[in-house]
């Protein structure tokens, strides 16, 4: 089947099986393999993307779902290596990854939370992780990093309201 | 502005760049010409023999290219996983090595054992063809336990293994220690499980193999903490590769831990099958296959005694462990319960003798070998919960028992009775900063708190050694490492200042491309932009070791170390010729060649240039070129050491055991880079309380299954399940290592199952509780509250 | 994944057709369960018709005394609407804990009814609220609907439209979640309205239940003390490594007091 998305502000028409994952349509066909898959019972959250600006595991989204639907995934997020995401930036701050396997999955899911909630405090942090599984850090600094991260997209809506 | 940042610095790493914005470059990322997809048909049984494997139906399945079992193997002369590390038995016999076939042969020894590998074009089509695979099997009783599998009449899992014995091992003076044990006023006496767990670094394993007929050339793409030792076992021992014609890389590597630290037989698999098939082949590992494929950890057996004088002062220790070694031995398997545990046992404490005997064994399980602490873990529950014991059972303070044992500061260098000497070390200034860190003075107010809640609280320390910067090889081969453990680096000056480094230790999280790019930046004085850290490529770097046991900062960085005084020499040498000067007058300070007593100064740029403009060198005395190479090998371990205190609160209602203060001071020696550090102790810990709280690789004894064989049953640490840490260094500094390093990546893994459980079982003393066995689980905890409420209703 | 088709219908109609045109034809609606299970080979289907794109399955409103929710509707809009919070704030905080924030952006409430998996949430609501299980056939009361583990009265080609709760005087709900995949190891829904009360289990045993004990005793006085001396009989629990008959029997009477503080804070 023909789908057209799209993903990281581009419009995209593919063609795939109606049995092909998003993870598997973004990692195979398109390239984008920033987006990871660690494991096959839809927990450990490495997968996770934006779809229409919620997060959502992609191992477990069929490609023939989202057609017309909009895709955002981790490289999707900067402007270029000089323009990071806050969020991008705070992990790297704050030493919020080791590995790196984990992280964008990460990075979608923490995205999610401070768009809907624009000053967690470290409890809501840690519980909104609950879908994404780090070996590395003990999530000590993850936490760190989301905090960090929503606090610079705070300040950083703050400059756009004297503007 | 480009600077120096040197040691004790915590810059941003230099990798992290790629990671956030995804474009970190994984196995599983990997596309190459001409590839086909490999999947494995493993074994449903615990213990079979095969009878026959009928692949016609599978091989007629559209896009399949080969289905390849065993004997396809046998028959191309394929030959077995060697082990790097043998042990020999207490009657001087060398362990029980039976054949590790890639591809099980005649039968299968464990559930998820390989039988056959199915390569097509897709994976969806190798996976179809998989399911037409006939295979029949005739099941035989299988055993998973090590203490069952040594029972008489256990089933045998190897004809040449009598009674599945490996291995019966032992260290230290069991006389001495028999003697001891005889003038003793008090013996505490414990049983310990310390359970199986599954490692389950985030990224799952892979390996592509690829075949260049027209060069004879051989590439293997692996998810492995070290390339060159891949290349080694499984080029020279299994396929028969010469050297110069392999090439494995390991690039972004998603986490390790112990877990791809193995020769795989997946590597040798895809490399032979790309052979015979031309292209690439890939193979990337699914989460419930790895659970059933990745080595296991742990999985050990122990009684163990301590023997104490009227003081409270220790005697002597006996510790009987029996360790499960799954259905084959890994590739360092039987050295983990053995050299890397036993000669832990006698902590920080001196313990005049110590006697410990391993049963070896194997079982009808997955594979079992090193994960992150590998043996110290181990060996630090056993100290530490016949330590607190004792304390309990003697009417001592837990913390005035420990202080009252330890090895003096002054003591140091310290020879135990179980091999080891420390070198360094203060284990009472760890233990008596960690208890004003974790304010243990104010428990008795928090416990009353908790208690006015109707919660339980409870408090408890450990504190650990370990030996680790594996490994000067002169004592691992007297203790039967069948190789070397030094490490090398190679500084590649170009002539612009730049530098190169070329290094055989593996990064996969550890943050090295920051740390050595620090070490090089404060010793050469190079901007730390301006240095380059590279690893995991087998046709670019010299050679390595790899990564494991805590040793790349203490062995890798050691041999950088002594690669930049090589460049420092030589760019002395450029130096004193271009100032007409005499070497020993000639300086390095600061990045600057200077000459002593005189204005004469070049910078390091400078001189790296000139090192490629050798007009007019006297090239008899003084080659051209900016380029150094070290191997290092150290000459002892080294001993990081610490002491952790924990805090947990338990809530009787549903035997929920809450992590509410964790405080960790650990001596590491030298850090150089403190944000990199925390990190690894931060992460270590968590592992660490996961298999306190959370892990269990669970067999079922019955169907020989493995009852948690994905993250729905095998639980895995998440973000709510801790509090924020407070962890401090209290170093003192290596006195072997040329930068005094001692390693950091393990501490938190050892130091924190015995702490937890202390503190678990701190909190349930007031029913009578002696001991809890890990994981301290919701269900565990209430049927001990739940029977010992019966108990009391009975009393 | 073995290969199938995918239909996209745009109405109710035309997604029945669909599902009746062949065998082996799946509804998918959030996907939670069945893409992981198709993912790992353990079930396949010829085509799967995806239900997302039908207009009449989604929304969420109040209809006098009845809380209306269209089988389609997320988990996330469910845990975040003010007419449920406001209407049975109980229903709302179930929905925000089920499964991760991913499993909330995407599984929908009748898929997770339908599917009847013995550790899900939702059906718990449903059956404690006697709620309306409205298909493109019939009307069906929860009570008749919940029959086995994975197993409802909905036959081949009955997809679920939407449910009609009832809104109770006060609901509340407790979970006590398995630790490595944070399913309902026993969780408890109560709920009074008028002199009425339900409770049912849902983790504990292969299907969803009331709790027949618990409901006398709250109906007598609606307090967690009012549970003290009760206990449910676990001999046909589920036992598994995580947790033993006689904990989840413990724990769902531990569950239940919970949920009873749950629902008269919620009423204050």
């Amino acid at each position: 089947m023909t789908i057209t998305f799209t993903l990281n502000d581009r419009s995209v028409t593919v063609d795939v099986e109606p049995s092909t994952l998003v993870s598997e349509l973004l990692r195979d066909t398109l390239e984008l393999t920033g987006t990871h898959v660690g494991c096959d019972t839809s927990q450990c959250g490495a997968c996770v993307i934006h779809l229409n600006g919620e997060s959502v595991k992609s191992c477990t989204l069929l490609a023939g779902s989202v057609d017309g639907q909009e895709l955002r995934t981790v490289e999707g997020l900067a402007g270029g290596t000089d323009d990071l995401h806050p969020m991008q930036v705070a992990f790297r701050d704050n030493h919020g990854l080791q590995c790196g396997f984990c992280t964008p999955g990460m990075l979608m899911s923490s995205i999610d939370l401070v768009n809907r909630n624009p000053d967690p405090t470290e409890e809501e942090v840690r519980e909104w992780l609950e879908g994404n599984i780090c070996r590395c850090t003990g999530y000590q600094n993850i936490v760190k990093s989301v905090i960090a991260g929503a606090q610079a997209l705070r300040d950083a809506s703050r400059g756009d309201d004297h503007a | 502005m480009p600077e120096v940042v040197g040691v004790g610095a915590s810059p941003k790493r230099k990798e992290d760049l790629r990671f956030v914005t995804g474009h970190g470059n994984y196995v599983a990322d990997i596309k190459r010409p001409n590839m086909s997809f490999g999947v494995f048909l493993r074994s449903p049984h615990a213990h079979a023999l095969i009878r026959s494997i009928d692949t016609s139906e599978a091989l007629e399945q559209p896009g399949v290219k080969a289905v390849f079992t065993g004997e396809d193997m046998k028959a191309d002369n394929v030959g077995g996983l060697p082990v790097g590390w043998g042990i020999s038995g207490k009657d001087g016999n060398p362990m029980k090595e039976p054949p590790h076939p890639p591809i099980a042969l005649g039968k299968v020894r464990y559930v998820g054992d390989a039988v056959a590998f199915v390569v097509a074009e897709t994976v969806e089509q190798a996976e179809a063809a998989a399911e037409l695979i006939e295979v029949d099997y005739e099941t035989l009783p299988h055993v998973v336990g090590a203490v069952e599998a040594l029972q008489p009449g256990a089933p045998q899992i190897y004809d040449e293994v009598p009674g599945n014995l490996c291995c019966d091992w032992d260290l230290g003076d069991c006389a001495a220690v028999d003697a001891a044990f005889e003038t003793a006023t008090h013996v505490t006496s414990i049983d310990l499980v310390n359970q199986r767990l599954v490692g389950n670094p985030m990224e799952p394993r892979a390996a592509i193999g690829e075949y260049d007929a027209a060069n004879g050339q051989h590439t293997l793409w692996t998810t492995s903490q070290f390339p060159h030792v891949v290349r080694l076992l499984m080029g020279e021992m299994v396929l028969g590769i010469p050297q110069h014609k392999l090439r494995v890389v390991a690039p972004d590597v998603g986490g390790g831990f112990g877990v791809k630290q193995f020769h795989y037989a997946e590597e040798a698999v895809v490399t032979w099958a790309a052979t015979k098939l031309g292209g690439a082949v890939k193979w990337v590992c699914q989460r419930s296959e790895g659970f059933i494929s990745d080595a296991h950890g742990r999985d050990h057996v122990t009684q163990a005694e301590l023997a104490l004088d009227t003081d409270g002062k220790f005697l002597a220790m006996r510790v009987r462990t029996y360790a499960n070694m799954g259905g084959y031995l890994s590739t360092f398997g039987p050295n983990i319960p053995t050299n890397l545990y036993a000669p832990l046992l006698s902590g920080v404490y001196v313990i005049p003798s110590i006697y410990c005997e391993v049963k070896v064994v194997f079982t009808n399980t997955v594979p079992v070998d090193a994960y992150r602490g590998a043996g110290r873990p181990e060996a630090t529950f056993v100290v530490e919960r016949l330590v607190d014991t004792a304390a309990l059972e003697m009417g001592i303070d837990k913390f005035e028992i420990r202080k009252r044992n330890m090895i003096p500061t002054e003591s140091y260098p310290y020879q135990t009775p179980v091999l080891v000497e420390y070198d360094s070390g203060d284990p009472l200034g760890c233990l008596e900063r960690s208890m004003e860190l974790a304010d243990v003075a104010g428990f008795a107010e928090r416990r009353s708190a908790s208690e006015a809640n109707g919660k339980y609280r409870g408090l408890g320390v450990s504190t650990y050694v370990e030996a680790c910067g594996l490994a000067p090889s002169r004592l691992a081969g007297q203790l039967g490492a069948r190789g070397g453990l030094y490490e090398s680096a190679n500084v590649r000056v170009h002539p612009s200042g730049a530098v190169t480094v070329l290094i055989g230790t593996h990064n996969h999280g550890q943050g090295h491309e920051t740390t050595f790019a620090q070490i090089v930046s404060e010793r050469l004085g190079v901007p730390f932009e301006n240095i380059d850290i590279v690893f995991g490529d087998t046709d670019k770097v010299q050679f390595g070791m790899g990564t494991y046991g805590s040793r790349s900062l203490v062995v890798g960085g050691s041999a950088l170390n002594k690669a930049s005084d090589k460049i420092i020499l030589k760019g002395r040498k450029i130096a004193a010729h271009q100032f007409e000067a005499a070497l020993e007058d000639v300086i390095f300070e600061k990045g600057e060649f200077s000459v002593s007593g005189t204005d004469k100064k070049k910078s390091f740029p400078e001189i790296a240039g000139a090192a490629y403009v050798p007009f007019d060198f006297p090239l008899e005395t003084l080659e051209p070129g900016l380029e150094e190479q070290a191997f290092y090998d150290p000459v002892n371990f080294t001993y990081p050491g610490g002491a952790h205190i924990c805090e947990v609160e338990i809530d009787p209602d549903t035997g929920v055991v809450r992590l509410d203060r964790y405080t960790a001071v650990d001596d590491v020696g030298t850090i150089i880079n403190p944000m990199i550090v925390e990190g690894q102790l931060q992460g270590g810990i968590v592992q660490g309380v996961g298999q306190a709280l959370f892990e269990h690789g669970v067999y079922d004894e019955q169907s020989g299954q493995l009852l948690s064989g994905s993250f729905m049953d095998y639980c895995m640490p998440r973000a709510d399940n801790f509090p924020d840490f407070t962890i401090k260094p209290h170093s003192t500094t290596c006195t072997h290592t040329p930068m005094g390093v001692k390693g950091c990546g393990e501490c938190g893994t050892i130091g924190s199952p015995a702490a937890v459980i202390n503190a678990v079982v701190d909190a349930l003393r007031p029913l009578g509780v002696s001991h809890v066995d890990m994981p301290a689980s919701p269900n565990r905890i209430w049927n001990i509250i739940n029977n010992s409420g019966a108990r009391a209703a009975a009393e | 994944m073995k290969a199938f088709s995918l239909q996209k219908p745009a109405s109710v109609a035309d997604a029945v057709a669909a599902l009746g045109s062949a065998e082996d034809v799946l509804p998918l609606a959030g996907g939670m369960t069945l893409i992981p299970t198709l993912k790992q080979r353990l079930s396949e289907c010829a085509a799967l018709v995806d239900l997302s794109d039908v207009p009449e399955l989604r929304g969420i409103s109040l209809e006098g005394d009845v809380l209306v929710i269209g089988a389609m509707t997320r988990h996330t809009e469910v845990a975040n609407s003010d007419v449920v919070r406001k209407a049975i704030p109980s229903l709302a905080a179930l929905a925000s804990r089920i499964g991760d924030q991913q499993v909330r952006n995407r599984g929908t409430i009748g898929g997770s009814v339908a599917n009847n998996d013995p550790a899900a949430d939702y059906p718990a609501a449903v059956l404690v609220l006697n709620a309306e299980i409205v298909t493109n056939v019939r009307t069906i009361p929860a009570d008749a609907f919940f029959i086995g583990m994975f197993e409802t009265a909905l036959e081949p080609g009955e997809i679920i439209l939407r449910f009609r709760f009832p809104v109770p005087d006060m609901a509340g709900y407790a979970k006590f979640a398995s630790p490595a995949s944070r399913y309902a190891l026993a969780g408890v829904f109560v709920a009074r309205t008028g002199d009425s009360v339900r409770a049912v289990v849902t983790g504990a045993a292969s299907s969803v239940f009331r709790a027949t004990d618990v409901e006398n005793a709250l109906a007598r006085d609606f307090q967690p003390g009012a549970l003290d001396r009760i206990s449910i009989d676990p001999s046909e629990f589920l036992s598994d490594i995580h947790a033993d008959k006689d904990y989840r029997g413990h724990l769902a009477i531990v569950m239940a007091k919970r949920a009873v503080q749950t629902a008269l804070a919620l009423a204050e």
